[in-house]
Order: C-alpha cells, then sequence, then structure tokens
C-alpha cells in the first residue's frame, strides 16, 4: 500500500486536520495520506455500524465538456455513458489498446454537454496523456481540476442521518448512483451517492478553500475519521479491486466478475479484450494465516496463481483475499497459500465477501 | 511511549529481558497498529542474534521479528494464537512474543534511554 518515492509528497487540503486528528501519514500514490487516526479495525467498525468519513481528496478529477463530451467518453471507456442521465453516475473504465486498463473511474454526468470524471490519484498524469490524445478530432473540452476539488467520503449506514440536517438537499430522495449539487454546514457542495466501501453514503466534492472548515465541522457531527487502513479492508471486504492490485496495464480485466462494466461498443480497448481471460479473479478464505500480495496460490501442489490483496477482515474475523488464478483453476474450492513456504489451506468463496 | 528500564532494545524494536524473555516495543506495536496473527518459532529452535525468529501480522502489514541474541528458544507465548491483540494491548507483559536461554548476548543492543533518544 506504500511506496517509496524520489518527488516531494503532495499534500490534500486536509494535511494539518488530519495531523489535529491524530493520525499517522504514510506515502500513498505520491501523496502523504492518513493510514490511520484511533486504529484501523475501530475505523473500520465505525463505517460498518455507524458512519466515518474519509479525505480521498488525492483522487483526480477531470472535466469534459463540449458537442462530442459523450462520443468521446464513448469511445474512451467500455461502459455506456449516453445511458446516464444529468445527475447520474456510473462506474467505468479506461481500457488501453492491448486491453488492459489504463485506469478504472467514476463518470459523473453534468449535463447534456459535460461530464466529471473521477480517476486514480496515482493515475492522474498518465490519464490525463491517454485522454490527451484520443481528444484529437473531438469537439472536447477537456479540464484538470484536481487541484481545485477536495473530496470527501462519508460512509455508513447512518451517513444519510447524520447528513440530512445540514443541507438543503433532500438525500431521502436520491438513489445510489445520484449526483446533485446543495449546500453541506453551509458551504457549496456536490454530492454523490457513491462510495468504495459496500455501505451507503455519499462522496462529497467541495472547494479546496472550503474543505478544512467543511471537515471539522463533519468531525462535529460524530463521524469517525478514517484512514487508508480501513479504506482498504472495507473495500477489500466487498470485494471491489483496486488498481494496481486486480487492474493493471497487463491486466485483462474480464478476469474480474465486473464483466458488466463492458458493453458492445466501438470503445479503444475493443479488440483486446475481446479474447477470454487467461485467469480470473477469485475470492479465497483462510483460517488464521493473512495472506498478502503476491503470495503464491496453489491447486494440488502446482502453482496456479497470486494473491492481489489480502487482510485479515475485521468483519469476519478471519483472512480474506482476492487472487488472480489460471482460468481453468478457477471453478476448485480448495486451494492453498504459500506463506513464508508453507502451505495454508484457502477455501474459494464467492465475492464480494461482505453484502449490507 | 514506554520503554521499561530493565530492558535492553534493539535497533529493529524488539525487547529483550534479564531473563531472556523477548518481545516487540511500545513504539513498534504502535507503528503496526492492529495485531491480527503471530507466527511464533519451534521451542528449542537455536537462532543467532539477528536471524528472524518470529512474524507479527497487522491489518495493514507483516512485520519480521530478529532474535536480539543467540540462544535456544525455551518458551513461547500460547496465549498469542488465541489473542495476538496481546501484543497491543500488554507489549511488556502479556505479549510477549519467545524467551530465549541466551548463550550470547547482542552487543547491539541499547538501553532504554537511548532506545527512547532513537525513536522519540
Amino acid at each position: 500500500m506504500t511506496q517509496a518515492s524520489e518527488t516531494p509528497l503532495k499534500r490534500t487540503p486536509l494535511h494539518a486536520a488530519h495531523l489535529r486528528a491524530g493520525a499517522r501519514m504514510v506515502p500513498f500514490g505520491g501523496w502523504e495520506m492518513p493510514v490511520q487516526y484511533a486504529g484501523v479495525r475501530a475505523e473500520h467498525e465505525a463505517v460498518r455500524t455507524r458512519a466515518g468519513i474519509f479525505d480521498v481528496s488525492h483522487m483526480g478529477e477531470f472535466r469534459v465538456s463540449g458537442p462530442d463530451a459523450e462520443a468521446f467518453l464513448q469511445r474512451v471507456t467500455t461502459n455506456d455513458v449516453a445511458k446516464l442521465k444529468p445527475g447520474r453516475a456510473g462506474y467505468n473504465w479506461l481500457p488501453n489498446e492491448a486491453g488492459g486498463l489504463v485506469d478504472d473511474l467514476y463518470v459523473y454526468r453534468v449535463g447534456p454537454q459535460e461530464f466529471l470524471l473521477v480517476v486514480n490519484a496515482s493515475n492522474i498524469a498518465k490519464d490525463w496523456a491517454h485522454l490527451q490524445k484520443y481528444a484529437a478530432g473531438f469537439d472536447v473540452t477537456l479540464t484538470d481540476e484536481s487541484e481545485r476539488w477536495a473530496l470527501l467520503a462519508v460512509q455508513g449506514p447512518e451517513a444519510e442521518a447524520l447528513l440530512r440536517p445540514h443541507t438543503d438537499a433532500d438525500l431521502s430522495t436520491k438513489k445510489k448512483n445520484a449526483f446533485f449539487t446543495g449546500t453541506l454546514l453551509g458551504h457549496p457542495v456536490m454530492f454523490a451517492r457513491t462510495g468504495y466501501t459496500g455501505e451507503d453514503g455519499f462522496e462529497v466534492f467541495v472547494e479546496a478553500g472550503n474543505a478544512e472548515a467543511l471537515w471539522e465541522g463533519l468531525l462535529a457531527l460524530g463521524l469517525t475519521p478514517a484512514g487508508l487502513g480501513a479504506r482498504d479492508t472495507l473495500r477489500l471486504e466487498a470485494g471491489f479491486p483496486l488498481y494496481g492490485h486486480e487492474f493493471a496495464e497487463d491486466l485483462h480485466p474480464l478476469a474480474s466478475t465486473y464483466t458488466w462494466v463492458v458493453k458492445d461498443k466501438d470503445h479503444v480497448g475493443r479488440a483486446g479484450i475481446q479474447a477470454p481471460p487467461p485467469v480470473r479473479l477469485i475470492g479465497l478464505a483462510l483460517e488464521r494465516v493473512p495472506v498478502r500480495e503476491g503470495y503464491p496460490v496453489l491447486l494440488n501442489g502446482e502453482r496456479v496463481g497470486h494473491v492481489t490483496s489480502g487482510t485479515t477482515s475485521p468483519t469476519l474475523g478471519h483472512p480474506i483475499a482476492m487472487a488472480l488464478v489460471r482460468a481453468d483453476a478457477a471453478n476448485a474450492d480448495a486451494f492453498e497459500v504459500e506463506v513464508r513456504g508453507k502451505a495454508h489451506p484457502a477455501r474459494r468463496v464467492e465475492l464480494p465477501f461482505y453484502k449490507r | 511511549m514506554q520503554t521499561p528500564s530493565e530492558l535492553k532494545y534493539a535497533a529493529s524494536h524488539e525487547w529483550l529481558a534479564p531473563d531472556g524473555t523477548v518481545g516487540i516495543t511500545d513504539f513498534a506495536q504502535d507503528q503496526l497498529g492492529d495485531v491480527v496473527y503471530v507466527e511464533l518459532p519451534e521451542v528449542g529452535r537455536v537462532v543467532t542474534a539477528g536471524e528472524t525468529v518470529a512474524v507479527v501480522e497487522s491489518v495493514k502489514t507483516a512485520s519480521d521479528i530478529y532474535a536480539p541474541a543467540s540462544g535456544t528458544v525455551v518458551a513461547v507465548n500460547e496465549a498469542l494464537s488465541g489473542s495476538p491483540e496481546l501484543v497491543n494491548s500488554a507489549p511488556y507483559e502479556g505479549g510477549w512474543l519467545f524467551k530465549l536461554d541466551v548463550t550470547e548476548p547482542s552487543g547491539d543492543l541499547m538501553d532504554a534511554e537511548a532506545y527512547a533518544a532513537a525513536n522519540g
């Protein structure tokens, strides 16, 4: 989850607020981010049972506007953005021509000719260059608004009830993937009923200059600050892939269970993604020994793949992992994972591990 | 951060008691976060100072534990298999890892003051 970096780490507008809240800061995707405050387990549980708040301002925001905005996005993404009405958001992929992913992202439709894309922090520069390259020939304007917006994720079963008294938006009528504007604690914001935790919740875009005041106001409502550690255990329980682990430039994305993200249309990756994937992404459950990224996965003593993400599930109380295994081995039930030279039984389980 | 004065400390954050008991420091458990699993050595294993003898796993990461002295493992903390969180809640007491019959103390260990200064 951490990586060394030669260049100075970037900080979100909430850096000082994180330090005040007792965060431990770590390098992540070129950013200095809070990995935990009180502790991963406590933060995880707060999000599953009440509500927590994450700073995800490191994510990138690109605005795509112009007469060809929809046609351009239809070309560079795999999912059908024409089906998105203004005020709706959808999960999507940016394929490369070889059939891997440049990134996975969320697409928010602002208006008939205007979209907002939210991309992974570590891929901002790469995605920007990729989009510029394919924009030639389209009447479209791309704007990198990553510095403009802070992004706060308020997640958990009590998220709506906690926010409702403090906004002019009617949250109770907004369904999953709704995208709308309003005020929150007096600050103008954009809301999306989206998240990466497997819980109900909202992602809140706020101008960077208002971020700290909004964050402090939200903490005062009783939201638990949660860091990247809990974000990772929550998304893993929910079976959400993470770019750099389950997705990569050279990984066939249909190895995942998210095959619905690819629609029958003329997108950049159409030829590359056609072939059946040689590997499949599976879920594994273990008794006691936690398994980590890169550990070998065995079937009948033969290596058939490797772990892409693993942790001990705070909700389930035992280790869980996602693994890429050879397609011909993917339907087996009893695997083993090699941990420090010793094979430990790992049972295949359907993804997600947790569903609310 | 607690650093009991009767213990010796390794730069890699293990502590060694005069009776040969080994654990990880308060600083180390705080850095690791919630401990979920501890892999301990076999009783009877002969270890050399600096060798990997155990693994402490938190929610976030796996961390190797090095022998702070040479000797033979004479006991391991069986309580950790059911309650690995003892490493967090009582790193110098109930969260001890294993006990060595020390044959050769390592020359590289620090006293409490030096360890605390190095990790202040």
